[in-house]
């Protein structure tokens, strides 16, 4: 038993982790919320767009951990996430701020149900790696 | 009934607490009073204002248009809501004349008790009927003691979707939470409710019999309901209740309603006899209505609604006036395919008019018989072109019956003269029991029978779609004012004729198919002024009606008209001359600008910098502001800015007429467009209003400068780039624009490359509009210019609607899910548009999200909500009914093949921003996709070697291949960038009747004009009809003239050949050789040739609201091949001829 530094990885990524899934939450209510009329989609997209940047950067900083602690098989997890977004801020709509989405376009359905479906994969996704950070962190923490 | 009888005693005393109301007589209410009040309730004998008398307000009022008459100015009202107060703490700033004078009214008004905001009292204007009044006496007073229009910030889109009706109307809420602006529905129009209020205004084209068979199941006309007992109880036919209070307010012990005979006999049919065939109602034979229709003039005093058929601007259409008819869509065709001539037809209609139980039938038929021509199915009808004639005889007996029935196919590689020698006629669309289906020119869809799933859609493969030109200038347009707009409560539609009464006091929603209430004012007709049987009015009857919307449908007060000119005025704009010329036509046009008293207007200029112009009234001439610091642009003065056009009129002019030589020296070259139009931005913020900019080059300084992207070597390349925007700023702008109502309008007057796929943002976002006209020059460029002038003078004083929204509302189970058009899409099926104007076009693409099975027909609706520029709310309705059906073959032969091909070219548009090659073989699939589809429904033997497609889609292949050779979709042929990004606008924005010309230009022969076959319009013109030709050079004649219509321009293309005979007689030269290079213009003369071709021209130009330049064109001129690239069946170097482009389906096909 000891505390290692892939141990406090494990911590960080699980607490950064819980994050990410509040996130993920509220990018499936806002977009739900759009569907059904409730908001602007000028007022979505500004709360939005900030967001999504600080989630690309909270899920890169404790993959960065992962990197230094040599937990591999994690950061394999997590490359294909980290490909997506920045394909997804490769392919935004022109902006001078920062995020992905555009309120003259998000209102087009295909967008809007593919925002949506990303939202909610990424819940899963998120969700899952919750518990497998949980338990890679009691892994790390009793294996000596 | 006796005259002075406490109405609302009947009324009011139903479910509700009593009012503290104080009863006035008809003798109280002095001549001058109009129905001010809105917090009162009065007694009055209905109809005892029914005469005009309104001394008062005549002369304010200005009774220039319809307009007014139906609706009280909003001095006027705002002055009446503002009774509260006394005279002086009425701020008259901006309402100029009207609200002053109307001040004075308030001595003449009838005693009101000032009810608060939430009372429960009943609040009627007796003699208005029963319309819907204001219950915000509190908001108005707030309002007026502020004194301005612009009371608060407007709300942003959002809050505007509770207009549009998804607020529920109870949960508004009672107080001055937002400024309700009061007046709009508070007073009456009395003053000049014509001589038309003794007649009916609208006629009755509408059988109503088949109304009440489609609602039969629900129609009983039970004992319970003793149909002749109302008269005698309640005095008037007018119920006075909202329609909130409707419920429980009549017991079901209550008499009916339903008094006349007319009813009767429509009852007795709904209860299973047979169909009653005459005409269904004939006033004579009506039975007397209420006794209190009769005793006063019909029109106000007695109606719940004052409904006129108002004329606009006459544009579109060619017919006389048909006075009191439903615009009954009559479009030009060419003579010889009607089957009569046409003149007979046209002399025909008012024979029909005066019968207007007729009107439905016989205009049914009339297109009917129109619709399938006799001639070949793609043949040349007129004698022009023997050669051709001779090789389509084959086709001809194959041709004519064969069209009625729609599984009819055609090989396309058989003839490859496909193109009707008339203009396409838009499909029919068979409307459930006749009734009225919406004009073809507003609302189309890409299919005219909707496929029932989602799958079968799939399988026929055509894009589901529509297309709507929601605020076409209209020749006759019912215009209701009422108390209370018909709405389902659930799904907010609008009451259309396409719903079905469950009985005489329900209605079925045909979107959602709830069962709605009928409020009894809806048993009124004010058209014939019987009662009892709903479906004589007006919403029933048209599919495209209008509403005067009450206070319900405002969050502020209705703007004023405000237009603001940002001007170029760097060197290179002077170059140009453009502004000698806008201010030229400002000047003439400073009369007709659209709008009311308190129109204001403004000017800001610039260059490097920013000029303001202080117009204040104070002033002895204008005062420019010049402002250099652009990158943090403010308002250098709070007021003088934006100025009343009428108040400073003089100092108007003044300005107008200084500009041109103010800058004649100008000898900055830069421009900072971004300061500018975020000058403007702040400037228009509190109201909201027009922004017109003109561009002559890059802007290069300050917040959205730009950089030169296009590489002059690339025009021809396969795949072109640079078609989006390379910055956010004017998108951004034009969504804070339109956040504030709004729209920015650009003009690009540039011979240079100006990046308009960029600067075009600032209008795509705001529901502005894009013009350019490339090389704009002054006295180079006559041609450009004399478009620029026309379509300025047009653009300057067309309608415009301000401040509007327009929500589609599609049956259950379709949805919207993509929009092509200039606005700013709000939520799913709401779009927000700052400005409306009547030459925007819109596309949706539809989905089928849920089985259609149970239903056998599916509504669209779109209803825009606006304020017009006399300051009133208006909503615009247009619905669109559809059957389902089933089949694959039945979808496929439903194709209406001009709207899928503008719905293609918008889909293509959006896909060509990431590529372009993408969109052009997406435009080709559709057409493999198309034949490959209809092969597979039809016998495997009559495939082979052939290219069947159905007889509704067979121009789709030579169209799409019109599309791939425009400017906006060609490759290989130099075309500049900025022309395709504004071809590409063009193409999401125009609508469809224009876009198809565009697509595919029309071809006349015009050296052997008739008058066998000719078109008499009213003016005694006699306007020849030469058949179209299919764009080939085949067709080309060398000792003939053609005449190409491109909407962009117009060529008169001269054979080398061309007889002495018509250049003399037509051109006024004597010979081919003589003719001048650039020509533009055809002489004034006295020979019939001349005459015919003239009138041909100017009837062409009469069909559209833009004008289109004419060019003489020599077969030897240098600028020959401008005409050659619309020859689109024509093999080009680097495209498929028509016949190589079916091939190559062909080969696709069979892969």
């Amino acid at each position: 038993m000891a505390f290692t530094f892939a141990a406090f990885c494990y911590i960080v990524a699980l607490i950064l982790t819980a994050f990410l899934i509040f996130f993920a939450v509220f990018h499936v209510i806002a977009f739900d919320e759009l569907r059904s009329d409730y908001k602007n989609p000028i007022d979505i997209c500004s709360s939005l767009n900030p967001l999504v940047t600080v989630e690309f950067f909270v899920h890169v900083s404790f993959n960065v951990l992962f990197l230094f602690a040599a937990e591999w098989f994690s950061l394999c997890l997590n490359i294909p996430l980290i490909a997506y977004h920045i394909y997804r801020h490769k392919t935004r709509p022109v902006m001078s701020g920062f995020g992905l989405y555009d309120p003259t376009s998000i209102m087009n359905s295909d967008q809007l149900t593919r925002a949506q479906r990303e939202g909610w994969v990424k819940l899963a996704f998120y969700l899952l790696s919750f518990f497998y950070y949980l338990y890679g962190m009691i892994y790390t923490l009793i294996s000596t | 009934m006796s005259a002075g009888l406490p109405r609302q005693h009947t009324t009011s005393s139903v479910g509700r607490p009593p009012v503290s109301s104080v009863h006035v007589s008809d003798t109280d209410v002095l001549p001058g009073s109009t129905f001010h009040s809105t917090t009162v309730s009065y007694t009055t004998r209905t109809g005892s204002c029914a005469d005009n008398r309104q001394p008062q307000i005549l002369p304010f009022q200005g009774l220039s248009g319809v307009d007014n008459l139906l609706g009280p100015s909003p001095g006027m009202s705002s002055s009446t809501a503002g009774h509260a107060l006394p005279p002086d703490q009425f701020k008259p700033s901006r309402y100029s004349s009207p609200s002053l004078a109307l001040q004075q009214q308030n001595s003449y008004q009838p005693p009101k008790v000032s009810v608060p905001g939430n009372s429960n009292a009943p609040i009627y204007s007796v003699q208005n009927g029963p319309r819907l009044t204001s219950q915000f006496p509190q908001t108005s007073q707030m309002m007026s003691r502020t004194g301005q229009y612009p009371v608060g910030r407007m709300p942003g889109p959002y809050q505007l979707q509770s207009m549009q009706g998804v607020f529920p109307r109870e949960s508004l809420p009672q107080q001055g939470s937002y400024p309700h602006y009061l007046g709009q529905n508070a007073s009456v129009p009395l003053p000049g409710i014509p001589s038309s209020s003794s007649g009916p205004l609208l006629p009755a084209p509408f059988p109503v019999q088949s109304w009440v068979q489609s609602s039969s199941p629900g129609v009983t006309p039970g004992p319970s309901e003793p149909t002749s007992a109302r008269s005698s109880q309640n005095t008037s036919p007018i119920p006075m209740q909202r329609i909130d209070y409707m419920e429980g307010q009549f017991p079901s012990s209550r008499p009916s309603p339903v008094t006349s005979a007319t009813n009767l006999q429509a009852l007795s049919h709904g209860s299973g006899e047979p169909r009653f065939n005459g005409p269904p109602i004939a006033q004579g034979s009506c039975p007397p209505p209420p006794p209190s229709a009769q005793s006063a003039t019909p029109f106000i005093s007695t109606t719940s609604s004052v409904i006129s058929q108002q004329t606009q601007v006459q544009n579109v259409g060619f017919g006389p006036p048909l006075n009191g008819v439903r615009p009954a869509h009559v479009r030009p065709r060419y003579p010889q395919q009607s089957g009569s001539s046409q003149t007979s037809k046209l002399t025909s209609q008012p024979i029909r008019q005066s019968s207007p139980f007729f009107n439905t039938t016989s205009s049914t038929q009339q297109h009917f018989s129109l619709k399938h021509p006799e001639g070949p199915v793609g043949g040349i009808a007129g004698g022009y072109d023997p050669q051709l004639h001779a090789q389509m005889t084959g086709m001809s007996i194959h041709g004519g019956f064969s069209k009625m029935w729609e599984s009819e196919n055609v090989n396309l590689l058989q003839d490859k003269n496909i193109l009707p020698s008339v203009p396409l006629e838009p499909p029919k669309i068979l409307t459930p029991h006749e009734r009225p289906a919406c004009n073809r020119d507003i609302f189309r869809c890409t299919l005219r029978k909707i496929p029932e799933t989602h799958s079968l859609l799939q399988k026929s493969r055509l894009p589901l779609g529509i297309l709507i030109h929601p605020f076409r200038d209209l020749n006759h347009l019912p215009v209701i004012q009422c108390g209370c707009i018909v709405r389902c409560r659930s799904c907010r539609t609008y009451i259309n004729p396409y719903i079905s009464f469950v009985d005489q006091r329900r209605w079925k929603c045909n979107l959602c198919f709830r069962v709605n209430d009928l409020p009894e004012e809806f048993l009124y007709d004010p058209v014939s002024g019987s009662y009892g049987d709903p479906s004589k009015r007006p919403e029933i009857r048209n599919a495209t009606v209008e509403f005067i919307a009450p206070s319900e449908y405002m969050l502020r007060p209705p703007q004023p008209a405000v237009y603001l000119y940002v001007l170029d005025v760097s060197h290179s704009a002077l170059q140009t001359g453009y502004l000698t010329v806008f201010c030229k036509i400002m000047l003439q046009e400073l009369d007709n600008f659209p709008g009311d008293s308190r129109t204001q207007i403004g000017f800001i200029t610039f260059d490097g910098s920013v000029h303001f112009y202080n117009l204040n009234e104070s002033l002895n001439q204008p005062s420019m502001l010049v402002m250099s610091d652009i990158d943090d642009v403010f308002l250098p003065l709070p007021e003088g800015l934006l100025v009343n056009l009428h108040e400073n009129r003089a100092l108007i002019q003044d300005l107008l007429k200084d500009l041109p030589n103010r800058f004649a020296e100008n000898d900055d070259t830069n421009s900072a467009l971004g300061a500018a139009l975020q000058a403007a931005y702040k400037l228009m913020a509190p109201t909201g209003g027009r922004i017109t900019v003109m561009q002559t080059r890059l802007p290069n300084l300050g917040p959205g400068a730009l950089k030169s992207r296009e590489d002059p070597n690339q025009r021809a390349a396969k795949d072109v780039t640079n078609l989006g925007p390379a910055t956010d700023f004017y998108k951004q702008l034009a969504l804070d624009c339109s956040t504030q109502q709004i729209a920015v309008d650009l003009f690009l007057l540039s011979s240079q490359y100006s990046d308009l796929a960029t600067l075009a943002c600032m209008s795509k976002f705001s529901a502005g509009s894009v013009n350019y006209y490339p090389s704009f020059h002054a006295t180079m460029n006559k041609l450009v210019t004399e478009k620029y002038q026309k379509d300025l003078r047009r653009y300057l004083t067309r309608k415009i609607g301000f401040e509007a929204v327009m929500r589609i509302r599609c049956a259950r189970g379709l949805s919207l899910h993509t929009f092509h058009g200039n606005f700013f899409v709000r939520s799913t099926d709401l779009l927000c548009l700052p400005n409306v104007n009547p030459d925007a076009g819109y596309g949706m693409q539809v989905a089928i999200e849920e089985s259609l099975t149970d239903y056998k027909n599916v509504c669209f609706q779109a209803a825009v909500l606006y304020t017009s520029t006399k300051g009133e709310r208006r909503i615009r309705v247009h619905t669109l009914s559809l059957p389902v059906v089933a089949v694959v073959t039945e979808v496929l032969g439903s194709a209406d093949q001009e709207s899928i091909i503008c719905l293609l070219a918008k889909m293509a548009v959006d896909k060509s921003i990431t590529s372009l090659r993408d969109a052009r073989d997406a435009m080709i699939n559709a057409c493999c996709d198309l034949i490959s589809t209809y092969h597979n429904t039809i016998a495997a033997g009559q495939t082979a070697g052939a290219l069947m497609v159905p007889c509704c889609a067979q121009l789709l292949p030579l169209f799409v291949l019109g599309l791939l050779k425009s400017v906006a979709f060609r490759v290989g042929i130099s075309t500049k960038l900025d022309e395709r990004v504004f071809a590409m606008e063009q193409m999401k924005s125009m609508p469809l009747s224009y876009l198809m010309t565009y697509i595919y230009p029309r071809m006349y022969p015009v050296h052997a004009l008739d008058d066998n076959k000719s078109l008499q319009i009213d003016e005694g013109k006699t306007v020849p009809q030469p058949p179209i030709l299919q764009l080939t050079f085949e067709k080309i004649d060398p000792t003939g003239a053609y005449l190409l219509d491109t909407v962009v321009l117009m060529y008169l293309y001269l054979g080398r050949g061309i007889s002495d005979h018509f250049c003399s007689t037509v051109l006024g030269i004597s010979t081919f050789r003589a003719i001048p290079e650039g020509m533009t213009e055809l002489p004034e003369l006295d020979t019939p040739e001349s005459l015919r071709l003239r009138n041909f021209i100017s009837w062409l130009l009469s069909q559209r609201p833009f004008h289109t330049p004419l060019l003489i064109l020599r077969e030897d001129s240098k600028e020959k091949y401008r005409f050659l690239q619309h020859m689109v069946d024509d093999r080009s170097e680097s495209a498929f001829s028509y016949y190589e482009f079916l091939q190559h389906l062909k080969q696709q096909v069979s892969k």
